[in-house]
């Protein structure tokens, strides 16, 4: 048969089946291939809690979010222009994200009587069939074309179904004009050990897109042209590995070794997951008893002259911030990642929310001030991670970093800095001299100096009660404690100086309107100013990564502003911290679904405050 | 080049700040033991780090002129951990009291035993909360009653050898704050211990629980309601050491030792965890009538791998496979393309 191509600018693809179906997998690999194509791209993976819930039931449904194009890609797009089902379930939940006229690619073996029903539609339903006219859709018998392609094959039939994802890859490949080389590759790798497996997903593949060549139909293929995008080198990088990786690479530019503790918990375990692989590189991974063991020991190894870091989620990062007080207290450096998710309490473990800024900001007991940074991307996790490690060990400071689902799990390409031309950190140790070492004398910008075990001559005491200036003694002074209170205040404020001026990401102080963001919002937002400045509407879009201390020229720049609008996805938190702060009138957009925020919502929101 | 190592003293040890407790308390007996043992670990004390949590016992740090860190209260454990595994060469001592390591740091206490890493925990056990003035503790005796049990603790004690035991402690240890030199002995064994020893400590506190261990302490007492462990000694106690213990299958018994030779007397065997386990249990009421008497010294030793080394051995290993790591090779990952 002959099929037309038709090249288009930008696709969002979602995958979506059951959660043993592979769809993961499926989704990753297709990513990485459009990547290494040159493509621009955002995913973002949407997972039940549950490991294996339900089959074939709405709630048991995975999935994986793609959206590549030959132009920039902000975010994981909002409507699907092809969707990809496994079985009913899968089209019930998300066909309302079709858009009109959007391709559906089903595996019609996950639409007999059995599936119907675990999807709970009607008895006499043909779900398909009613779409029929609305949607373009494309039947494939998967389960029957994958074992048919695996008759030669010494595998269980049950093993043969195992990769049908394959099969359904393959013909995607085939249907956006992809090579299958790296996926191949990938496999061969994957499974290594068991050459039998390897092969057999590989056939399927093939199969897949060889159906596409074969079929009787006629089918419309699709072109994406690689992005013009900055030239260098990329990668594709996913948000927690991004992190992981850049806490390793500035514990090696700072010249100390990394000691990360931590406690299980989602989304932000696989940071540990990353980390455990680099173990050539010096870094000790500690999988502790809990959350507070795992700052705990954090802490202890950054004592030790180690830089410490800890990685959690809302409900584990409330049990730590004791410790955390503690490292603010006796001034060693520790990195704390809060990779956020829906709460309160257990909350909504896979979704995503950014509702833990002033837990960050204020959670703890006493006057407690650290450094915030906020990562909006994950191609800018490695960055900020690096800017986090920075900070905490030049200015002798617990920071806490605060990354969210969206984030974390989401991938895109990456224009990777070289080694070398990252910046320096450099250590606060203090040296052995004459004079008695005080270990809380302060530089200019109220730091302290670091005396590690080992260091002869400069033993001394460090704890959680009030220290004496200068001394580190228990103190109970009055004066002094007010002395100490501000004395850390100076410090956190002192680092203002060594952040970056808040840039605007599009538009100026000469706009009417202000998008102020922060965190994971930033691809919806910066979708919906493109769309609103092509409407001339006057906005412009600010998006913080420093949310403590903030840019020291924010508020000359929100002055300048008629309207402000934050959207965030939690009740309404950096708006209260810019309200008190400067004294301006901004006005919120909270979505608190679990969900990310969306262009349209964001465009839809303006206008209503512009038109007020 | 290598510095003559100056010779130390117990002095050495000691830092300017005012010891703090109360004036009688158990724990300047436990300082001054502690302090004169250090000249004799073989590290100046730079390499000598005391950690402690909360607690009367917790302020012990201070007095030391080593590093140290006062904590936070129960997490003494947690971050000793950290310390050690960051800081492998380093002598690491853990200062602690029964509420702090067996009330709210109870789960850091098991798992710090469990992963073996070579750390000393001296655990003050003054069976009541002293610095929040008198409240009972995980290890005060049923009945008791204190400020929050005015009519009486409800809550079945602690035995905290057995939690030990229990946790696969590898150096399992009972000393009291009244016989300072048995206190050096164990304590510099359990410094020579490779892996965690764990010392337990009957402290006084005689503000709040006056004469907790007096029927252990007191000269009048003491003969027939303890009993000293010597690793390949028979069990024998009693004024005249008239007494022995002997083991009925895995049943022990208090023997009169004109009846019973000394040859068919239970011989301590540390190394033996079921033994070990028993002498553990011998922990009645001295009220109660044939009770046994409370054994101190080293009831249990073992030597096991220690967390620390197979951590680093993990990562020696990593080294020699995949090579001493290369940053940019660690950026870029294994697929990359360039416009």
């Amino acid at each position: 048969m002959t099929h037309s191509t038709k090249v288009v600018e930008k696709t969002a693809i979602h995958f979506a089946g059951d959660s043993g179906d592979g769809i993961q997998l499926t989704g990753f690999e297709f990513s990485n291939t459009a990547a290494l194509y040159g493509n621009d791209l955002s995913t973002f993976p949407d997972f039940p809690a549950e490991i294996r819930a339900p089959l074939g039931t709405v709630s048991g449904v995975s999935g994986f979010k793609l959206n590549f194009g030959s132009s920039q890609i902000n975010t994981p797009g909002g409507l699907i222009d092809v969707l990809v089902v496994m079985n009913a379930a899968a089209l019930k939940k998300n066909i309302e994200m079709v858009k009109p006229n959007g391709l559906i690619i089903c595996n019609i073996s996950g639409f007999d009587k059995r599936n119907l029903k675990l999807a709970e539609y009607a008895e006499d339903a043909e779900p398909l069939n009613e779409l029929e006219g609305q949607f373009r859709i494309i039947e494939i018998d998967v389960t029957r074309l994958t074992r048919e392609a695996l008759k030669q094959s010494s595998l269980t039939n049950k093993e043969r179904d195992r990769s049908k994802n394959m099969f359904v890859l393959g013909f995607i490949y085939w249907l956006y004009h992809r090579k299958l080389d790296h996926t191949e590759s990938f496999l061969s790798d994957k499974f290594k050990a068991k050459p039998e497996i390897a092969e057999a997903n590989i056939q399927v593949l093939k199969a897949g897109y060889n159906y596409g060549i074969t079929t009787e139909s006629t089918f419309e293929r699709y072109e994406i042209k690689p992005a013009k995008m900055p030239s260098g080198t990329y990668r594709n990088i996913v948000g927690n590995q991004g992190l992981a990786i850049g806490l390793t690479a500035a514990a090696k530019k700072a010249g100390l070794e990394l000691f990360f503790g931590s406690y299980p918990i989602t989304p932000a375990s696989d940071i540990l997951h990353e980390l455990v692989k680099h173990k050539n590189y010096g870094v000790k991974t500690f999988q502790a008893e809990d959350e507070i063991a795992a700052v705990g020991a954090s802490i202890g190894a950054s004592f030790g002259g180690m830089l410490g870091a800890t990685a959690s989620s809302g409900p584990g990062i409330a049990l730590k911030q004791e410790a955390i007080g503690l490292a603010a207290m006796i001034e060693l450096p520790l990195v704390v990642v809060n990779v956020q998710r829906g709460g309160p309490s257990t909350g909504l473990p896979t979704k995503t929310e950014q509702a833990d800024l002033l837990q960050a900001l204020y959670g703890r007991n006493g006057e407690s001030p650290i450094p915030v940074i906020a990562i909006h991307k994950p191609s800018e996790a490695f960055n900020l991670a690096f800017e986090a490690v920075k900070i905490a060990v030049e200015h002798m400071t617990p920071v806490m970093l605060l990354s969210d689902g969206y984030v974390a799990n989401g991938a895109e390409p990456w224009r990777f800095p070289k080694a070398e031309d990252l910046p320096k950190i450099e250590t606060k140790f203090a040296k052995a001299s004459d004079k008695k070492y005080l270990p809380y004398e302060r530089d200019e910008n109220h730091v302290r100096k670091w005396a590690v075990p080992g260091m002869k001559g400069l033993e001394h005491r460090v704890g959680g009660l009030e220290k004496e200036d200068l001394t580190g003694n228990v103190s109970y002074d009055p004066e002094n404690h007010e002395t100490m209170v501000k004395l850390r205040q100076a410090k956190v404020d002192a680092i203002v100086d060594f952040i970056p001026l808040a840039e605007f990401d599009a538009g100026s102080t000469a706009d009417k309107t202000l998008i102020l963001g922060w965190g994971s919002t930033y691809g919806a937002i910066k979708v919906a100013v493109i769309n609103l400045r092509n409407e001339n509407k006057s906005v412009a879009h600010l998006h913080l990564t420093h949310l403590n201390p903030l840019p020291k020229n924010l508020g000359g720049i929100l002055k300048s502003f008629d309207n402000i609008l934050i959207p965030e996805l939690n009740n309404g938190q950096l708006i209260r911290i810019i309200r008190d702060k400067y004294l301006v009138d901004a006005k919120g957009l909270n979505k608190i679904k679990g969900l990310p925020l969306l262009a349209k919502e964001i465009e839809t929101a303006v206008k209503t405050l512009t038109q007020a | 080049m290598e510095d003559k190592k100056p010779i130390l003293t117990a002095k050495d040890f000691a830092t300017d700040q005012d010891v703090r407790w109360c004036p009688g308390c158990g724990d300047y007996s436990i300082l001054k033991q502690v302090q004169s043992i250090m000249p004799e670990i073989g590290l100046p004390p730079e390499d000598i780090a005391f950690i402690s949590g909360i607690g009367c016992s917790s302020r012990f740090p201070y007095y030391m002129n080593t590093y140290g860190m006062h904590s936070i209260h129960g997490r003494a454990t947690a971050i000793a951990s950290g310390l050690k595994a960051a800081r492998p060469e380093l002598s690491v001592w853990i200062i602690t009291g029964d509420g702090d390591s067996l009330s709210i740091g109870g789960n850091h206490l098991i798992h710090l035993l469990r992963r073996n890493l070579d750390v000393n925990i001296l655990l003050f056990n003054n069976e009541i909360y002293g610095l929040t003035k008198g409240q009972y503790s995980p290890t005060s005796e049923l009945g008791k009653k204190t400020k929050s049990s005015p009519l009486g603790v409800i809550d079945h004690p602690f035995n905290p050898l057995a939690l030990a035991m229990g946790a696969d402690a590898t150096f399992v240890a009972r000393i009291m704050d009244r016989d300072p030199k048995h206190m050096r002995d164990i304590l510099k064994k359990g410094n020579d211990h490779k892996g965690s020893s764990f010392v337990e400590i009957y402290q006084n506190c005689n503000v709040f629980n006056d004469g907790a261990f007096a029927i252990f302490t007191d000269k009048g007492t003491k003969p027939e309601e303890t009993i000293y462990l010597e690793h390949g000694q028979p069990l024998i106690f009693g004024a005249e050491s008239q007494k022995g213990i002997k083991l009925n299958g895995l049943t022990p018994e208090i023997v009169e030792l004109d009846k019973v030779s000394k040859e068919d007397l239970w011989i301590h065997d540390a190394k033996d965890r079921t033994k070990s386990s028993i002498l553990t249990r011998m922990f009645d009421d001295p009220k109660s009538i044939g009770h046994f008497p409370r054994p101190f010294g080293i009831v249990y030793e073992e030597d096991r791998f220690r967390y620390e080394e197979a951590m680093t051995s993990q990562i020696e290993s990593a080294k020699a496979l995949k090579g001493k790591g290369d940053l940019d090779a660690l950026i870029q990952g294994s697929k990359t393309w360039s416009i």
